[in-house]
């Protein structure tokens, strides 16, 4: 138990996310009978919820700078029929229907973030408006149609790493990025650990240390093994691949940069952001255009998944991703998240997802259960932070992402606590 | 209520060596205070002595058990868990900021959480009666359904005394109730507090404004640091303002501050005719026609009541930040300047360090280490990344510098003490290194020992070379530390003394009156096409 608290940090809990994402693959493996940890159910896994893993990510931003975007499935809608409108009837080619989606996704964005930002809307109710006004123009400008697409386009939403190199029995590529991962993850790692004690900071035991990377490590590798073992033409898909350069973009955007600290400034406090010179319009507007951008991307993968653009694309995602969101540790309040979380967050509900979906439970009994599960998540966040304790997500996102916890004390009742904490 | 004459005990209530401590604070020391029945009695003291402590204890806003001491009511020692227990009693306390419900009538708002009904439903009929013949009691015209969001604040100050009526109040509480309004108002105000005498209602009021005080107080209790000094009797004593403002004021100088050589140099900031609206209110001036300047070197102080103006005047200077800016010009070595935002300010090198640390302050999410380097990350970042090295590396200098108590500073700042926050938050500015730092009640809420250290910092800055202006509620403080005071009197700047001529007394004066005296303008060469200062 001791040597528990000291590998996580102190206090067990704060790995409970991750712990809790473990026990469910764990117990859906056992359950299933082994059908879980295949090749081909976790590419499948992440083929079908990289889109809502990247809504994730713009999500927390809005989260954590106190707003909410209900209109990410919409947007999602309207920028993939645009654009494959755009490949069919003006014939332009896959790349140049990416960066108009993408445009047109900042488009909106800048709409959003102008009612948002600079009009003083909640964002609850400018991206409510948002969802009717998209899903609207999804229909009318597609015609509630579906509107098929090229292969070559549809290659960002089902392709995967092509074959290279000499015949291994493994997929060289996915190989490759598995090495090259984990070769970044004990970098980083070491590197932190020198600057902390060049600083003389206090730094964790050598032991923990070890313990923490061949745990993670172990992960990666595994995970590559399931990726590079797939049924031949598959391997790791580019649908994760994007997904896994918008994490490590987006945390480093989060937790390292100018940008990332004025959003965290204006969650945490809006006021005491602007009276230190923070432009809090400004990164209003910047955080719901993003937003838009990553939602017009997450549709055109989907639309490259499913092979054609359809009228109900993107139906309940804003829902997924806020789900997300607040199962990896984000505060309603704002101020409070990590994207590191977040994906740890849309994993659990993917896996969950998927594991009921294999066990043959039908969606009715699927829903109650994430529901329960959301609520539950949140309850047990908001009942350790009333206890003093660190978040789930902790100290283990230390250095994917910035975590921030208060424990009540003289200054903070645990009133306000709960509020942040929620 | 019978009249006072044929009551057998004219005490109604005794409050009895009350203490109340905060963690760090002591707020009240053995407080005791006794208020014959059917009187109007005073409280005074400076801000932050203690008197909102004392009613709060009273209403039981701070439950029984967290203070020590009895409060004995009507004969009887009261144990109140909450207001709504000292209400039942009798005891009705009408705060500074009204409790009023804007979007509700004033019928609504009379009969809130006491709305009388009828199996049940609310009897709207009854209430319509009954809140006109309270409207009538307490003078007020208007028709009951009028939104109170559409009545002025003096209006609005009779409702809540007709809703403390509907309570069937016997000891009405008034805290500060004439701050916010004007002179009719709050003549009209203090006639229905006498009118409320004449039917046998005691009152308990907190005012600032002696004038008042004098005029229908009949005893007056005076608090300072926590402690009672004195009661006098208005009548027997002779009691006048000036003798008012001597038991306020009255404590000596202990050597509380570090000894200081002040090495001024010459004017380099300064504000001229600085006119600033409030912010939702259309017609109100916060900043009216306010001028000052301030030397290299020189600490200035800016004393004034609480309400006065001084952190509007502060706000809007600061990169306007407050209010709606009307006129006015802003010079600095000489050049004008004229930012619209916080952040331009602070590229002008000005700081400000907020009163209310909590709310405008500090993000208490926070460690320490992020809050130190909030307002001036592009100092520790290179193509807008952030260098965590020397993010840790400032924020461990000031902690050691400052002498910050903490562990380390990746602690979160929720987690500090009063004291170490705000040095936290001194940090957060000195790290922006400004020319001109205003301090904004840089110790309230802090204890002693911390205030010691607070004062040197200050002093340090000003050896430095930088402009330092302080505000601060506390006169004692500011006659420590300033080199120069500016008095402020409701938006206006009515005066400026230097070390040697101030006093608590004379800057109380100054503090409560509009009287104008002639003010030295500094001697910033002026760009041509100005109008002239004034």
């Amino acid at each position: 138990m001791n040597a528990l608290k000291k590998l996580f940090g102190g206090n067990t809990r704060q790995f409970g996310m991750i712990f809790a994402l473990v026990a469910l693959i764990v117990f859906f493996q056992i359950f299933t009978e082994g059908r879980t940890l295949t090749p081909g159910n976790v590419i499948n896994l992440f083929n079908g919820n990289s889109y809502i893993l990247i809504l994730a990510i713009g999500m927390v931003l809005v989260i954590i700078a106190g707003h909410i975007d209900l209109s990410v499935g919409s947007i999602a809608a309207f920028v993939g029929v645009s654009v494959a409108l755009a490949i069919r009837d003006w014939g332009i080619p896959w790349y140049a229907g990416i960066l108009l989606g993408l445009a047109l996704g900042a488009l909106i964005g800048a709409w959003q973030g102008f009612w948002t930002a600079y009009v003083g809307i909640p964002a609850f109710i400018v991206t409510l408006a948002g969802m009717l006004l998209f899903r609207g123009f999804n229909q009318f400008v597609g015609k509630s149609n579906t509107i098929p697409v090229p292969k070559d386009f549809q290659y960002i939403g089902s392709g995967y790493l092509p074959e290279v190199g000499p015949n291994t029995g493994f997929n060289n590529l996915t190989v490759l990025l598995g090495l090259l991962g984990v070769a970044f993850v004990i970098f980083s790692e070491l590197r932190s650990r020198r600057n902390a004690q060049a600083l003389g900071a206090e730094v964790p035991e050598g032991w923990v240390v070890i313990t923490k990377l061949v745990l993670i490590c172990g992960a990666i590798l595994y995970a590559t093994y399931l990726f590079a073992t797939g049924r031949p033409g598959t391997s790791f898909p580019i649908p994760g691949l994007i997904l896994a350069v918008l994490v490590i973009i987006y945390g480093f955007i989060a937790s390292k940069t100018i940008i990332g600290r004025h959003i965290y400034a204006v969650g945490g406090n809006r006021h005491a952001a602007e009276l230190s010179g923070v432009q809090s319009k400004k990164v209003n507007f910047l955080v719901m255009m993003n937003m838009a951008i990553l939602a017009g991307l997450a549709g055109m993968i989907f639309v490259g998944r499913s092979t054609a653009s359809g009228p109900f694309d993107g139906v309940g995602w804003e829902l997924d991703a806020i789900a997300a969101v607040f199962i990896g540790g984000a505060a309603v309040t704002g101020g409070v998240g990590t994207v590191i979380g977040s994906i740890v967050g849309g994993l659990v509900m993917a896996v969950l997802n998927n594991g009921l979906q294999l066990l043959g439970v039908g969606a009715d009994l699927t829903q109650i259960i994430k529901g329960l599960v959301l609520l539950i998540a949140v309850a047990f966040d908001v009942y350790n932070k009333s206890q003093g304790k660190k978040s789930i997500i902790g100290m283990m996102m230390k250095n994917f992402g910035r975590s921030s916890e208060i424990g009540p004390d003289e200054t903070t009742s645990t009133k306000e606590a709960i509020a942040k904490g929620a | 209520m019978t009249s006072l004459d044929t009551h057998s005990d004219p005490i109604i209530l005794e409050m009895r060596s009350i203490t109340k401590e905060f963690p760090g604070v002591k707020a009240l020391s053995e407080v005791s205070l006794r208020v014959k029945a059917g009187e109007i009695h005073a409280i005074c003291g400076e801000n932050g002595a203690g008197k909102s402590t004392l009613m709060k204890v009273l209403s039981g806003v701070y439950p029984y058990g967290s203070y020590e001491g009895d409060i004995v009511y009507q004969s009887e020692v009261q144990e109140f868990k909450d207001i709504r227990a000292s209400e039942r009693a009798g005891i009705v306390i009408i705060h500074q900021e009204l409790a009023l419900i804007p979007e509700l009538s004033i019928m609504e708002n009379i009969f809130l959480g006491n709305e009388p009904t009828k199996r049940g439903v609310i009897d709207w009929a009854e209430a319509r009666t009954r809140s006109t013949e309270l409207l009538a009691r307490v003078g007020l015209r208007d028709h009951p359904e009028t939104p109170v969001k559409e009545i002025g604040v003096g209006k609005q100050q009779l409702v809540e005394i007709a809703k403390a009526l509907n309570k069937s109040v016997k000891l009405l509480i008034l805290d500060e109730p004439t701050a916010a309004l004007n002179e009719s108002d709050s003549q009209h105000l203090l006639d229905l507090m006498l009118g409320l005498k004449g039917r046998g209602i005691t009152s308990i009021m907190i005012s600032h404004k002696l004038n008042e005080i004098e005029q229908i107080a009949d005893s007056i209790t005076i608090i300072r640091d926590g402690k009672a000094i004195e009661t006098l009797d208005v009548k027997a004593d002779g009691v006048d303002e000036d003798r008012i403002i001597k038991g306020m004021v009255g404590r000596t100088l202990e050597s509380r501050f570090p000894d200081h050589e002040p090495k001024i140099g010459e004017v380099f900031f300064e504000v001229k005719n600085w006119n600033v609206g409030h912010p939702q209110i259309q017609d109100r001036m916060v900043c009216k026609d306010s001028s000052f300047f301030v030397r290299r070197g020189e600490i200035v102080g800016f004393a004034g009541l609480m309400g006065a103006g001084r952190t509007e005047l502060a706000r809007s200077v600061f990169g306007r930040s407050y209010g709606r800016f009307i006129s006015g010009h802003i010079y600095k070595d000489g050049k004008e300047l004229t930012f619209r935002n916080v952040k331009q300010a602070i590229d002008a090198r000005l700081g400000y360090v907020t009163e209310d640390r909590k709310t405008l302050g500090l993000n208490l999410l926070d460690d320490i280490k992020a809050t130190t380097v909030s307002a001036a990350l592009k100092k520790i970042s290179k193509h807008n990344i952030v260098d965590a090295n020397k993010e840790f590396t400032v924020a461990e200098q000031y902690r050691k510098s400052l002498r910050t108590k903490t562990p380390s500073v990746e602690e979160g700042v929720a987690k500090l003490s009063g004291g170490n926050q705000q040095k936290v938050v001194l940090a957060k500015w000195m790290f922006t290194d400004p020319d001109l730092l205003i301090l904004d009640e840089p110790t309230r809420g802090i204890d002693v020992g911390a205030k010691y250290e607070i004062y040197g910092i200050i002093q340090q800055l000003a050896n430095q070379g930088k402009g330092v202006i302080v505000i601060s509620s506390e006169l004692p403080e500011l006659l420590g530390l300033s080199d120069r005071i500016y008095t402020i009197f409701e938006g206006a700047i009515t005066g400026v003394l230097d070390k040697d001529e101030a006093s608590q007394e004379s800057l109380m004066k100054l503090m409560t009156s509009a009287r104008k005296t002639a003010l030295p303008s500094g001697n910033l060469p002026e760009p041509s096409g100005q109008g002239p200062t004034q």
